[in-house]
């Protein structure tokens, strides 16, 4: 079914030089026309308006984690090495689209936006939880190793099983829960602006899974509901224009053995977050916030 | 098989409004989607939603206005309804919990944006969207509204009556992405399109790279006209490398833009000596282009936009993310420079035909969001009144598929008495699909009426005949094992649409456009799919978005081709006027089997209580 990224990393690895070979045999079997393929080559390279420039002749090494679990010579993990041109302003999934589209369209990963708002391609990279949109090449040593997320399920490549994060996002009732309506059709609800400031990191969260994939608590207690999903009950417990009663409610919950408690402070979520929320900061916080509570009523 | 009343394809903005509004009519709603919701491009709208909520302004300020920046192509009945119930429906966002920026008295912040006369751009941050997004998943998972993520749609399952106008859609084929599993949806009372944006037409664009227009494809082959497909936005200021969009809330705030010379040429060179950068994003676009054109863009590519004198606590407060993305995506820190941007696709104003309710001509078909065309943005979308038209005919599409009793639509879907043909159209090839054998069909996709045998119209039977052929299509695409790939022909497309249907567009330039649209579709015959895997396979799912990239960029062409005016976002070399006596009409595109057929409707001008004279756009 799934896997997960081997620990013993350096001895599944089998090296391979695709680069060159796949090119050719893309060559070969095409009926659209070799003229086309290298008249548009050449085209490329002349970078056109807002086409990639290539750094005069430079290229850099990308290690990309693949598995498939059900294609033969696949299902064993390893590593494929792809030569990707440099260019100006390259991103870590810029290259990645590179190596799918021009050496193997099976290299498998989720992505979206571009822009690091979907949430969609958190990757180990280089040994770090990063958007590979977000990540810029030369911000990386050589060569530039991709694996899919930590403690996570492995579908297939770079792609994992993203439903016990969504679970554990779930579980805290990630919804607004007034006590009741302003009056008047177009009222809105009052907030100030400090409560605003107050809660705005915590409202910026992509659900990309970084943070859990990071925790090492998380990755011992499968139940730990993780820096996301308590950073999301943060959002709405500090948010004033849910009530007293439901805040007392969402501290309760974060209260539990799987809550708030379980959080060491290593800060590993809080560091890896691409939309900087500082989540250990807002763990804390809830913390004291249950200490409060629980001491009014004593 | 699956089974539920309400169908919503696509888990944006659109999509999420439309499943709670159906949930809330008591249906029994499901949402499939290829993306996790959260994952949609709705996350990306940085700028905001317009609503006539304040003292001073009203709903009929906010019509009047998008009619004026619509060019006049929108239809009255359309731009009403969205001004109308965008307050109520935004206030309801606000009441989900949405957290909007706010004023020092607590309720929430609006702000000026380009076209607008009244500072009505609602807005939480330079983030609107992904609170938008969120906000709105969050009230799908309090209502355990059924998600199936990860679903690629791959076609519409309708009834094969020979006029488009007697077809019935009984739900749709979807392709489970982890599993490789292909199953039939039936919905019984509907099935609601908000599948977004088209812009991977583009080699440059703020879109996503899912947004590949798969419901408009999908609903244009079943028989459903295409409505003013050649209205392409591009928006003013996207980042030169990725096309990562800077909000139009940088020039709402007081942004300047600068030509290599240090002018400030929206002014300088007369291009809108009133409302300079805050000009339609039409205008602004191809001031930027003339400037690049004429010598006066910096590395022959772009020009600055300049933010530094707002000051930090304005930036941070106001414009945040934009200093993040500056950063992230073009190495340039807002702060302490300005900032390179060039025009790059952004928003199709045309889409799916229908009305107010998001009823298509196919019965049980609906479509809302940026899939659709109502009409509200006419030739040129005003900023800020996108994510309204989401909510405003999301909740309309959702409610009218459940069953709620609602008002009757103004605007009219299909032919009526009032069409016209459009005749003489030269093309330099023929358009449409590519005449093969049974089998290359199946890779082309097919079309409703493709089964030559006994039609097919009872439901459950046209939801198992659709799943047949689609098992055979994709079975077609993964047992073939050489030929070309949809990389090449997706990248081929888009560097033929970046060129010759662009900003200015030529007669020339867009017949050039079909013959390359043609020699792609031709060679779409041969693709085939490398990855041999039932596990999430992307290149599948691309080999059969790339087929609905060819058709839309064909129908944005013909569209453009034929309107020698000029008008909104669609300018013409030879034709620099608008011509309110031949053009104030909609253009429609039917695929007809095959053969696109064009053909035109009058725009409705007539509102609730006023009729909205067509004036010259003066800047
Ligand atoms: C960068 C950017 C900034 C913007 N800023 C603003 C702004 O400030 N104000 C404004 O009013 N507008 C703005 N817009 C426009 C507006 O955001 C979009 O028009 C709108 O979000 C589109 O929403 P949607 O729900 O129609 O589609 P999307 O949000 O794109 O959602 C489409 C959904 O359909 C699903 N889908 C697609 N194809 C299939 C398929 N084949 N099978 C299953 N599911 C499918 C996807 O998974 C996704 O869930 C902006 C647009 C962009 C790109
Ligand atoms: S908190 Fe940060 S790291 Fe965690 S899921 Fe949200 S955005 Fe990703
Ligand atoms: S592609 Fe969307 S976050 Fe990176």
């Amino acid at each position: 079914m799934s896997t997960q990224v081997p620990e013993e990393k350096e001895q599944s690895e089998t090296e391979q030089e695709v680069n060159a070979e796949t090119e050719a045999e893309i060559t070969e079997g095409a009926s659209y026309g070799d003229q086309r393929r290298s008249q548009r080559d050449a085209q490329r390279r002349e970078s056109v308006s807002g086409a990639p420039v290539d750094i005069e002749g430079e290229s850099f090494e990308l290690k990309v984690f693949r598995y498939d679990p059900e294609v033969e010579g696949k299902m064993e993990p390893r590593f494929d090495d792809f030569a990707v041109p440099k260019q100006k302003g390259m991103t870590v999934l810029d290259a990645l689209i590179y190596a799918r589209d021009r050496y193997d369209t099976t290299l498998t990963f989720r992505h979206s936006c571009r822009q690091a708002v979907c949430g969609s391609d958190a990757l180990f990279i280089n040994g770090r939880q990063r958007l590979g949109c977000q990540t810029q090449i030369s911000d990386l040593e050589e060569p530039v190793r991709v694996e899919p997320l930590p403690h996570q399920d492995v579908v297939k490549d770079l792609v994992v099983d993203m439903e016990h994060f969504y679970d554990q996002m779930h579980a805290v009732e990630p919804f607004f829960q007034p006590d009741e309506e302003p009056d008047g059709d177009l009222e809105e609800y009052r907030q100030t602006r400090e409560n605003r400031e107050n809660i705005k990191m915590s409202t910026r969260c992509i659900w990309c899974g970084a943070c859990m994939s990071s925790c090492n608590i998380a990755a011992e207690d499968n139940q730990y509901l993780g820096p996301a999903a308590i950073n999301k009950a943060y959002r709405f417990a500090m948010d004033e224009r849910e009530g007293e009663d439901m805040k007392e409610h969402r501290l309760n919950v974060m209260d539990q053995e799987h809550g708030v408690w379980r959080c060491q402070t290593q800060f590993s979520c809080t560091n890896v977050c691409p939309k900087d929320i500082p989540l250990t900061e807002h763990i804390q916080e809830l913390k004291r916030e249950a200490v409060k509570q629980n001491l009014k009523f004593w | 098989m699956h089974e539920h009343d309400v169908l919503v394809i696509g888990g944006g903005g659109a999509g999420l409004r439309a499943a709670i509004a159906a949930h809330e009519e008591g249906a029994d709603v499901a949402i499939v989607t290829k993306l996790h919701p959260v994952r949609s491009h709705t996350g990306a709208a940085e700028g905001g939603i317009n609503a006539a909520i304040r003292e001073g302004d009203d709903w009929e300020l906010h019509a009047y206005d998008t009619m004026k920046g619509s060019d006049y192509l929108g239809d009255a009945p359309a731009i009403e309804t969205l001004a109308q119930d965008s307050p109520e429906e935004t206030v309801q966002l606000e009441h989900w919990g949405m957290p909007f920026s706010r004023e020092d008295d607590g309720r929430v912040s609006q702000r000026p944006f380009g076209g607008l006369s009244f500072p009505r751009t609602t807005y939480a941050g330079a983030e609107t969207g992904h609170h938008l997004l969120h906000t709105m998943y969050e009230q799908v998972v309090k209502r355990g509204i059924q998600v199936y993520d990860e679903w690629y749609v791959s076609n519409l399952a309708v009834t094969d009556h020979d006029d488009p106008a007697d077809r019935e859609c009984h739900g749709v084929v979807a392709y489970d992405i982890k599993t490789g599993q292909v199953e039939g949806f039936k919905a019984r009372n509907g099935v609601i399109l908000a599948t977004g944006g088209t812009g991977q037409v583009y080699d440059h664009t703020t879109n996503a790279v899912a947004n590949t227009g798969d419901g408009a494809a999908m609903a244009y082959r079943a028989g459903v006209p295409l409505e003013d497909m050649e209205f392409v936005q591009f928006h003013p200021t996207t980042l030169p490398s990725t096309g990562v969009l800077i909000s139009e809330g940088v020039r709402g705030e007081g942004g300047i833009l600068y030509n290599s010379e240090g002018e400030r040429f929206m002014f300088e060179y007369g291009y809108a000596k009133n409302d300079g950068e805050l000009a339609s994003r039409d205008v602004v676009s191809r001031a930027e282009l003339t400037e690049v054109n004429e010598g006066r863009g910096v590395e022959d590519e772009y020009v600055y936009l300049d933010m530094r004198h707002l000051g930090e606590e304005r930036i941070t407060d106001r414009l945040e993310n934009i200093l993040h993305l500056a950063r992230d995506f073009e190495g340039v820190d807002g702060l302490e420079e300005p900032m390179p941007v060039k025009p790059g696709q952004h928003y199709e104003m045309g889409g799916i035909e229908t009305d107010e309710n998001g009823e298509t001509l196919i019965d049980g078909l609906y479509a809302a969001g940026e899939c659709a065309c109502v009409s509200v943005h006419g030739s040129n979308r005003l900023g800020g009144n996108a994510l309204p038209e989401l909510i405003v005919f999301g909740a309309r599409a959702g409610r009218h598929a459940a069953g709620a009793d609602v008002s009757e639509a103004e605007i009219t879907t299909g032919k009526t008495a009032e069409i016209e043909e459009e005749d003489g159209l030269e093309t330099p090839v023929e358009p449409g699909a590519v005449a093969t054998d049974d089998e290359d069909v199946a890779a082309d996709g097919g079309d409703v009426s493709a089964d030559g045998g006994a039609a097919v119209v009872e439901p459950d039977e046209t939801v198992r005949s659709a799943v047949e052929r689609e098992r055979t299509r994709i079975e077609r695409l993964m047992e073939k094992d050489d030929g070309i790939q949809h990389a090449e022909l997706r990248a081929d497309l888009q560097k033929s649409m970046t060129e010759n249907v662009n900003v200015f567009r030529n007669e020339e330039g867009l017949k050039q456009a079909l013959e390359d649209i043609r020699e792609v579709r031709e060679a779409y015959q041969d693709v085939y799919v490398n990855d041999p895997s039932r596990t999430f396979n992307t290149d599948l799912i691309h080999t059969i978005e790339t087929r609905n990239l060819i058709d839309l960029a064909e129908a944005i062409t013909l569209g453009a081709l034929a309107r020698d005016e000029f008008r909104g976002a669609h300018w013409r070399q030879e034709h620099q006027e608008r011509k309110d006596d031949e053009w104030l009409k909609h253009t429609m595109l039917s695929w007809n089997d095959g053969t696109p057929e064009l053909w035109y409707k009058p725009v409705i001008l007539e509102g609730q209580d006023k009729t909205y004279e067509p004036k010259e756009r003066s800047y």
